[in-house]
């Protein structure tokens, strides 16, 4: 039996945070025990012996596919195709809230 | 009459003049109109005077390419130009592509005309249908019972007669579930068989482009349109496509190995208590049914099917974590804020996964299994053909079942995951009723097996 | 400070280099975004819409490769691409495609007059959109422009080797003549195709390090580790460890100021890149790419020394420019029928600071036959000159005699200017030389 793996609050928040879900306290206190079931059920893997195992990242065996340094004019959007999604832009640029610090 | 035809007598009616597809499409939109408040099951449709004029185009020509004329309905996934594309989410609520998926783009020109977009899972999540942030498409069959999920629209669209088939995807049972769950034959090709370029991600290296087909004949129709190397997916294999519909004829099955895995009925009763009796019934006669045709059975080994089950749920919420985070509502789409909570789940067990500290413990581990699940199958294919499977260890579950209890749906999802982990192709079949709800079977094979398993299918199906 | 423990200027810089390969990284649009109209030159891949996918560019692979063997490193006979995960407007996809734990060059060295500067790793990655700061409706707001999202980047990372904000200087000079010479870059700071961020600390095993960013210019990068390390000295003395932080030099201030306080590393959550195979180079392909690197700046010098017996302050200035060392080749090669020869030429050309963009190989020769029956090699006369020049720019004198030998130039120019050009430009040269060392 693998040790209970016991999440805690903050754990949650922490990963709201990374993932910029933007969840209030209250709502990681609703997902923290779903989310530790998951957890406890998927760590269950770590009793499985692997070691010299190779991971898989792929499985199509495939190497080296690249495409030729040419410019491919079907797929390049006009302006107003690229702005096509939002609303609000300003003289061809998207427009964010101001980012500070950098 | 309308209910009886398939894409392949369609096109035989459609060249002999003995139908047109004006009458094909206005069908389609009957149906539509007088069943989809009740079963929620397309979420865009094409406005009408466009279909009606694609329909009559198409009457003027000879019918000569593979799909002229044919009324398809594409999943929510699949980014359709200018025509809304939803993911089944609240984010993409009025997203609307500037481009064609390659998959929707060579269907386009092999003359099919695009009903509609189909209902989902949010982003792929789930096997049921309920977690759609428009709400769950109803079991064709039963308006009490899921129509399966993911891709649950879709199969409910063809069962209903609303279109002659429907694209789908297939994550981790996607396509086959809602297939089975609706009578229906449902295609997970090979990961890399078809393109999933302009396919709204969910897990990048388990994703497969299929479709939901009421014959198997029809599923070889549409795969020989999709399948093939796109230069604009990298994982895309360039092997050559066979023309799977010159493919499908088969005396019998003799020769043929089919192998069953005990662990599967084993595992299955363990991780869903009370597995249905009356499904492992109809399982088990239909493996009876391969017999009779002359197929020897051979028992084969998956040691890690349960371990396949809980290396998917790191895997794939890792990769939806990562694939999720262009979401951001600068170019397209609504803030993060509307992602439903089973989007919020998958994306904070993945960034767990993959965060600093746990990396090692869980996704680089995830992958590790990853590789002794394929080499299950790996040793299992140097002794049969093809494996035979259930598709779910239930038939289809009440609306509501496992609301409050994620954990749960992902255990019914044991049969059809490891699939996905090993890249390999699928073919799930109707393989009757338990008290009057449809469940299949499925056929498993290796990379690139899908001619063989049409052969096995229809010769199953006796189409 | 500590009395026990060692303290060392202890630098290592990251180079960004944007490659001017056609098209992008992952996508076909051009790659040349520098100064088109916002976000004409997207498509669905770079502008990061959903069910994009990226598919590499095999040129800039090869390209970087051949980066990587110009600066000695050993090519990975395996790599890949990975995600790395952080939040940013200018960044679509939430991540941005670049290479972490299998980079396709590791280790090389790059010489300077001071020492090997070791190369840690040279990878491959995708640059970002642009973001523009303004005020909308009186609101603060950023403008995002994706042009530039996809472009092909070279990062070039070098080991903590650097030890002086001059060495730092010459490093990346030297690397941008190199990255120049195989012509798969521009790396012109100020177009913003060559970016440079450097870590500053006094030594390895204190605890910390600053990055500055915000360096655009190669006087810039010295001006700003100087100022770093002298700040830094100043709170160690103190007892204290400065911050782990990163600033940005405000040209404005001539200082470095506070722009991000992490208090924890950021979390990038790499993993293998599942749209993209991973790349296998064997023996063979990595020898067929060495073949086509051209005569490197190193080599170059080495022969105009040897072979041309050219003075190797002049080889290094001719090598420091692709255009000049073309120059000087085709002016070699006429003027080698009338008997001037390389070295002389050499001197010439850099002391006469012709603006060889409007002028031709021949003219300057022709040229330099004319003024050469009518130089002036009286040399009280030039002696005068040079007295005048050493009284005018005394500034220049001090900075000669600190070792910025360049400061000769501003001497030399005015003995020109002087003598309306008469005046033998080498032996110019030569004079203020010697009295710079006399006094």
């Amino acid at each position: 039996m693998t040790k209970k793996v016991i999440l805690r609050e903050k754990e949650v928040l922490h990963v709201s945070e990374l993932a910029k879900l933007m969840l209030s306290q209250k709502e990681c206190r609703i997902f923290l025990p779903q989310l530790s079931a998951i957890i406890n059920f998927v760590s269950k893997l770590q009793k499985i012996n692997t070691k010299g195992v190779v991971p898989t990242s792929q499985v199509t065996g495939l190497v080296n596919v690249f495409r030729e340094d040419k410019i491919d004019k079907s797929r390049i959007l006009s302006q107003k195709t690229a702005l096509k999604n939002k609303e609000k832009t300003h003289n061809g640029y998207f427009i964010v809230p101001a980012v500070f610090g950098e | 009459m309308f209910s009886d035809l398939t894409i392949v007598s369609a096109i035989d009616l459609l060249r002999k003049r003995k139908l047109s597809s004006l009458e094909l499409i206005k069908n389609c939109l009957e149906n539509i109109r007088k069943k989809n408040a009740q079963y929620n099951v397309v979420l865009s449709v094409v406005d009408e005077e466009v279909l009606l004029k694609e329909a009559g185009e198409a009457d003027k020509t000879d019918f000569s390419l593979p799909l002229s004329g044919i009324p398809l309905i594409h999943k929510d996934l699949f980014s359709t130009a200018n025509i809304r594309t939803t993911a089944g989410s609240k984010v993409l609520n009025s997203y609307s592509p500037v481009y064609d998926a390659t998959v929707v783009r060579r269907l386009k020109e092999a003359g099919a005309i695009i009903v509609g977009k189909a209902n989902e899972d949010a982003w792929g999540h789930g096997s049921s249908g309920e977690n759609s942030d428009f709400g769950p498409t109803l079991n064709a069959y039963d308006k009490s019972r899921v129509a399966g999920g993911s891709s649950s629209g879709s199969a409910v669209a063809v069962a209903l007669g609303m279109c002659l088939a429907s694209t789908g995807t297939d994550t981790g049972g996607s396509i086959r579930v809602p297939a089975a769950f609706n009578n229906l034959v449902g295609l997970k090709p090979s990961y890399g068989r078809v393109s999933r370029y302009g396919i709204i991600a969910m897990a990048s290296s388990l994703d497969s482009i299929g479709h939901i087909t009421k014959t198997v004949a029809d599923s070889a129709l549409l795969l020989s349109v999709t399948a093939g190397k796109d230069p604009y997916d990298a994982t895309t294999l360039d092997k050559k496509v066979p023309n799977y519909p010159q493919l499908l004829k088969r005396k019998d099955l003799k020769g043929i190995k089919i192998g069953v895995p005990p662990e599967y009925l084993n595992v299955g009763r363990k991780v869903t208590p009370g597995m249905d009796k009356k499904l492992e019934q109809i399982t088990e006669s239909s493996l009876q049914k391969f017999k009779m045709l002359g197929a020897e059975i051979v028992e084969v080994h998956l040691p890690y099917t349960e371990p396949a089950l809980e290396t998917y749920y790191v895997l794939v919420p890792s990769e939806v974590s990562s694939n999720l985070s262009r979401y951001d509502g600068v170019r397209y789409g609504n803030d993060r804020t509307n992602f439903g909570d089973e989007a919020k789940r998958r994306i904070m067990i993945g960034t767990y996964s993959l965060s600093s500290g746990y990396y090692d413990a869980y996704y680089k581990t995830a992958q590790k299994v990853r590789t002794l699940v394929c080499k299950d199958f790996e040793k299992a294919f140097m002794q049969a053909d093809v494996i035979f499977a259930p598709v779910t260890p239930t038939p289809p579950p009440t609306i509501g079942e496992h609301t409050g209890n994620p954990l749960s749906l992902y255990l019914s999802d044991i049969y059809t995951v490891p699939i996905n982990l090993a890249g390999l192709a699928a073919l799930s079949l109707p393989a009757g009723f338990v008290d009057n709800l449809p469940v299949g079977i499925q056929l498993i094979g290796p990379q690139l097996s899908e001619r063989k398993l049409f052969q096995i299918g229809k010769s199953y199906l006796q189409e | 400070m500590k009395s026990k423990v060692r303290y060392e200027p202890t630098i290592g810089l990251e180079i960004h280099c944007e490659l001017r390969t056609n098209s992008k990284m992952f996508c076909g649009c051009p790659a040349n975004h520098f100064g088109k109209t916002p976000n004409t030159q997207t498509c669905p891949v770079c502008l990061g819409l959903p069910g994009a996918l990226p598919v590499p560019n095999r040129k800039a692979v090869e390209w970087t490769i051949m980066v990587g063997l110009a600066l000695n490193s050993t090519i990975n006979p395996e790599s890949k691409f990975d995600r790395k995960h952080y939040f940013y407007p200018d960044l679509p996809k939430g991540y941005q495609i670049s290479q972490y734990d299998e980079p396709l060059c590791f280790g090389g060295f790059l010489a300077t007059s001071s020492g090997k500067v070791g190369i840690t790793r040279v990878h491959l990655e995708e640059d970002t959109g642009k973001l523009q700061h303004t005020q909308l409706d009186g609101q603060k707001v950023s403008l995002v422009d994706f042009n530039r999202s996809g472009v092909a980047l070279i990062e070039i990372v070098t080991d903590p080797d650097i030890h002086s904000a001059s060495q730092a200087k010459e490093y990346s000079q030297k690397l941008q003549n190199i990255i120049r010479f195989l012509g798969v870059s521009d790396c012109d700071m100020e177009k913003g195709s060559m970016r440079l961020e450097a870590n500053i600390s006094w030594g390895l095993g204190l605890g910390y390090k600053v990055e500055v960013k915000n360096l655009n210019s190669f006087r810039f990068v010295e001006k700003a580790i100087d100022y770093e390390l002298k700040r830094q000295k100043q709170i160690l003395e103190t007892g204290e460890t400065p911050r782990q932080e990163t600033r940005g030099w405000s040209e404005k201030t001539n200082t470095t100021m506070t722009q991000r306080y992490k208090e924890t590393a950021a979390d990038y959550r790499y993993f293998p890149e599942p749209d993209i195979p991973p790349m296998e180079f064997s023996k063979e392909f990595i020898a067929r790419i060495r073949k086509t690197l051209p005569e490197l700046p190193q080599t170059l010098v080495e022969r105009l020394v040897k072979q041309l017996k050219v003075r190797g302050d002049y080889a290094e200035i001719l090598v420091s420019d692709k255009n000049l060392l073309s120059f000087f080749e085709k002016a070699l090669e006429i003027a080698g029928k009338s008997q001037i020869g390389a070295d002389v030429l050499a001197g010439y050309l850099v002391n006469s600071k012709v603006d060889i963009a409007k002028t031709s190989p021949e003219i300057f020769i022709s040229l330099l036959h004319k003024q050469k029956s009518e130089k002036v090699s009286d040399i009280s006369l030039i002696d005068t000159w040079v007295k005048e020049a050493l009284e005018n720019f005394p500034d220049a004198v001090t900075d000669f005699k600190q070792g910025k030998t360049n400061a000769i130039s501003a001497l030399i120019g005015y003995v020109m200017k002087v003598s309306k050009g008469k005046a033998d430009a080498v032996l110019a040269r030569d004079m203020i030389e010697k009295s710079l060392k006399k006094s």
